[in-house]
């Protein structure tokens, strides 16, 4: 039997966070990531036992906690803690006929940036290195190929960097200013975490192929009207975020098989079948 | 052991640049070598308010500043400011040398001492030019004279039509010009394009180029650093002083680095020019390191204090004439700020500002070295929630001055000094790239017994020697 998909996804992203630390002036503290770790644990504990889940384990969880240690920073203690606590409760309690609605990490940080003093998300901050570009996908595509969800990164990151190049030559930049600006965006850390890792995630995508590909075609092209025409940071991250409520109407329009992790019961199977939250 | 003196603000002039944010259309190559340029950026929502300091060395005559704007501006929101200001910003912001005194360790006793800190004022030039109104493809949105500075805000459809116009009105642009002007007339900027009024200089009396601010809305968060990578030769040095309400500001589209800083370091650094030369080679080595791909933060601390000060932080009507229009009018109710004479050591404590309610201002100050490889994009920017204070702070210890034999604790107590000049000489080595023998030479290091051997005392009979 194959491994679970998410045990590459949680080795990687601990590498990636360690090497960020270590080799990229992340302003994240040890303990901050720590504490996001156990209260994400903590808060998955909690609703199984409160909704009497079983058969459910805590690489969810942990690969919330990595994500948010990924991509958020705060000037506090408390911040990294709460939001994991936030995320993963989103999890349990926003489910649209037993399939939550949002990607436990992308609803942390929408929440944190809206609504908590002191947090932020540094986009530039991973730097356009070709060497951490090609950790990224290398290692990412690991995991979004075991994790049979693949279509979407790579179909959103041809769709965006697509649209980037499209844009280059709207604004008639020469072909080397234009190849150099593409590499700058196509290269950008952020962008791939967000490609390997965020989007990917099968259980916040719509079920039926045909129906997940245009959902991840309607997120590019927010997150690039969001960077590009609005100039706004973090586009895609938004557009994930506001995007997400649509996928419970894909489902319906286009009902399609549930993805299952492997060696670990789906939470959402359970909970469709315990009936435990209404959809 | 008590924390003294402030030392040496350090004039934010590393390296040199030829242009900045727009660029400087000359029609001698020569004598276009500025020192960093310098903009202060204002920024709450999408109100946002510039200002270059154009520190252009070429012939007056000869000079013209062209920089992409988001809309025509009135000539209310254009202004000719003061240099002071960005002087002020600058010794406010500026990387700072803290000392601290090691008390004798006979006697316990406190030194105290201050030392004056300098802020070198780069020189200035003057300009002059003249219109050519002829436009071809360009249209001219409109024209005005604010203070000694002849301004026409173009729109173009062409980027060929803007250098054709641009040639023609007498100034010899850069070959690719076009090139690089064509982005931005795609975006639908226009631009906008001063010159100096020679008569109008003459009748103010300044010599020199003052900076010129302008006030616009706008959903961009940026500086068009691409124009000015037109002339490039070599890395170009930006240092910006951002003004915000709630909290740091980093780039979006680059790395934001903070620079080395709080570590101790030789206390010859104190002597002359040293401070300033070694602020130089850090930040030339922490750039190469970074291959000039990253933005330095150099200082973010809330305006209304400092600990330590380099220099007093701007009063509510210095911050206004920098652009910061959410703080108190200089006719309203406002409480005059006490402001003290000139100490040069000291903690601030934070005050209110007027106008009731507290109404921040934040000040990150940005220092980038760009390559135009490096930087293929202008520089995004976000406002960030982060309000954890940083700066670029280097500490000096100075030793007791202690002999071996005053006190039991003497001979310890210079032996571990002896430890300590060495790791500060290695940190400073690390930081500058510079020769660890050259710095140990410089150490003046106090008369002490030579290392005791590894088996001295081994056989618990004390002296070896």
């Amino acid at each position: 039997m194959a491994i679970d998909a998410r045990i590459f996804q949680i080795g990687f992203q601990a590498i990636l966070l360690t090497a960020g630390v270590l080799l990229r002036d992340f302003s994240l503290l040890p303990l901050q990531m720590a504490l996001a770790l156990a209260s994400a644990a903590a808060t998955q504990a909690f609703w199984l036992r409160v909704l009497g889940l079983r058969g459910v384990g805590y690489l969810s969880p942990m690969i919330t906690g990595f994500g948010l240690s990924l991509l958020l920073r705060a000037d506090s203690l408390w911040l990294h803690p709460l939001v994991a606590c936030l995320a993963i409760s989103g999890k349990f309690l926003i489910r649209v006929r037993g399939k939550h609605v949002f990607n436990p990490a992308n609803f942390g940080v929408g929440v944190a940036l809206l609504a908590l003093p002191g947090a932020w998300v540094s986009p530039g901050q991973w730097g356009n290195d070709l060497g951490v570009a090609v950790w990224l996908i290398g290692l990412g595509a690991l995991v979004a190929q075991r994790a049979r969800r693949d279509d979407a990164s790579w179909l959103f990151l041809a769709i965006f960097l697509g649209l980037v190049a499209a844009r280059m030559f709207q604004l008639g930049h020469s072909f080397e200013r234009a190849w150099e600006i593409f590499c700058h965006q196509a290269l950008n850390g952020a962008l791939l975490l967000f490609a390997f890792f965020m989007i990917s995630d099968p259980m916040t995508l719509p079920d039926r192929p045909v129906a997940r590909r245009l959902h991840v075609a309607l997120v590019a092209v927010v997150a690039f009207s969001w960077q590009f025409l609005f100039y706004r940071p973090n586009g895609a991250l938004w557009a994930l975020l506001c995007l997400a409520p649509l996928v419970p109407l894909w489902d319906s329009i286009w009902p399609g098989k549930r993805h299952n992790w492997h060696g670990n019961r789906s939470l959402q199977n359970i909970v469709a079948a315990q009936g435990k939250i209404p959809g | 052991m008590k924390k003294m003196l402030v030392a040496g603000a350090l004039a934010a002039v590393v390296g040199s640049a030829q242009a900045f944010c727009g660029f400087y259309v000359g029609k001698a190559d020569a004598n276009l070598f500025n020192e960093a340029s310098q903009v202060i950026v204002v920024r709450d929502g999408d109100k946002t308010v510039v200002s270059m300091l154009n520190d252009y060395k070429g012939d007056a005559k000869e000079f013209a500043l062209v920089v992409p704007v988001p809309t025509v501006l009135q000539k209310g929101q254009i202004n000719v400011g003061d240099k002071k200001t960005f002087d002020r910003l600058d010794a406010y912001s500026a990387p700072r040398l803290a000392e601290y005194y090691d008390p004798n360790p006979c006697e316990r006793r406190v030194y105290e001492m201050m030392r004056k800190a300098d802020a070198p004022v780069p020189a200035a030039a003057s300009v002059g030019g003249a219109a050519a109104a002829k436009a071809l493809g360009v249209t001219i949105e409109a024209s005005y004279t604010v203070g000694e500075y002849d301004i026409v805000i173009l729109s173009a459809t062409q980027s060929d039509g803007l250098e054709t116009w641009l040639k023609q009105s007498g100034y010899r642009i850069p070959a690719n010009s076009a090139k690089a002007l064509a982005p931005y007339i795609r975006q639908n900027m226009k631009f906008f394009v001063a010159k100096v009024n020679l008569a109008e200089q003459a009748k103010t009396g300044f010599t020199m180029l003052r900076p010129l601010q302008f006030a616009y809305e706008s959903e961009k968060f940026m500086l068009p650093i691409r124009l000015g990578m037109a002339n490039a030769n070599g890395p170009q040095d930006l240092i910006a002083y951002m003004l915000t309400k709630n909290g740091r500001v980093e780039t979006s589209n680059y790395r934001t680095v903070k620079l080395p800083a709080n570590m101790d370091l030789p206390v010859f650094l104190k002597q002359g020019d040293e401070f300033r030369n070694f602020y130089k080679s850090m930040f030339g080595e922490q750039a190469k390191k970074e291959g000039y791909r990253a933005v330095f933060t150099e200082y973010f601390w809330d305006m209304g204090w400092c600990d330590p000060c380099a220099a007093d932080p701007l009063s509510p009507e210095e911050l206004r004439k920098a652009g910061v229009f959410w703080v108190g009018a200089p006719n309203s109710d406002v409480q005059p700020m006490p402001l003290p004479g000139q100490p040069q050591a000291r903690i601030m404590p934070p005050r209110p500002f007027p106008g009731g309610g507290a109404q921040p201002v934040m000040l990150t100050r940005l220092h980038v070295r760009y390559t135009p490889e490096t930087f293929p994009e202008d520089l995004m920017f976000q406002e960030t929630k982060d309000r954890q204070n940083f700066q670029t702070r280097y500490v000096l210890r100075h030793p007791a001055k202690v002999e071996p034999n005053a006190c039991p604790e003497a001979k310890p107590y210079l032996e571990s000094v002896i430890k300590r000049q060495e790791n500060e000489a290695q940190q400073l080595a690390t930081l500058t790239g510079g020769d660890i023998n050259a710095i140990r030479k410089k150490l003046t290091l106090p008369p002490v017994p030579p290392q005791k051997p590894w088996w001295d005392g081994l056989w618990g009979n004390g002296a070896a020697k």
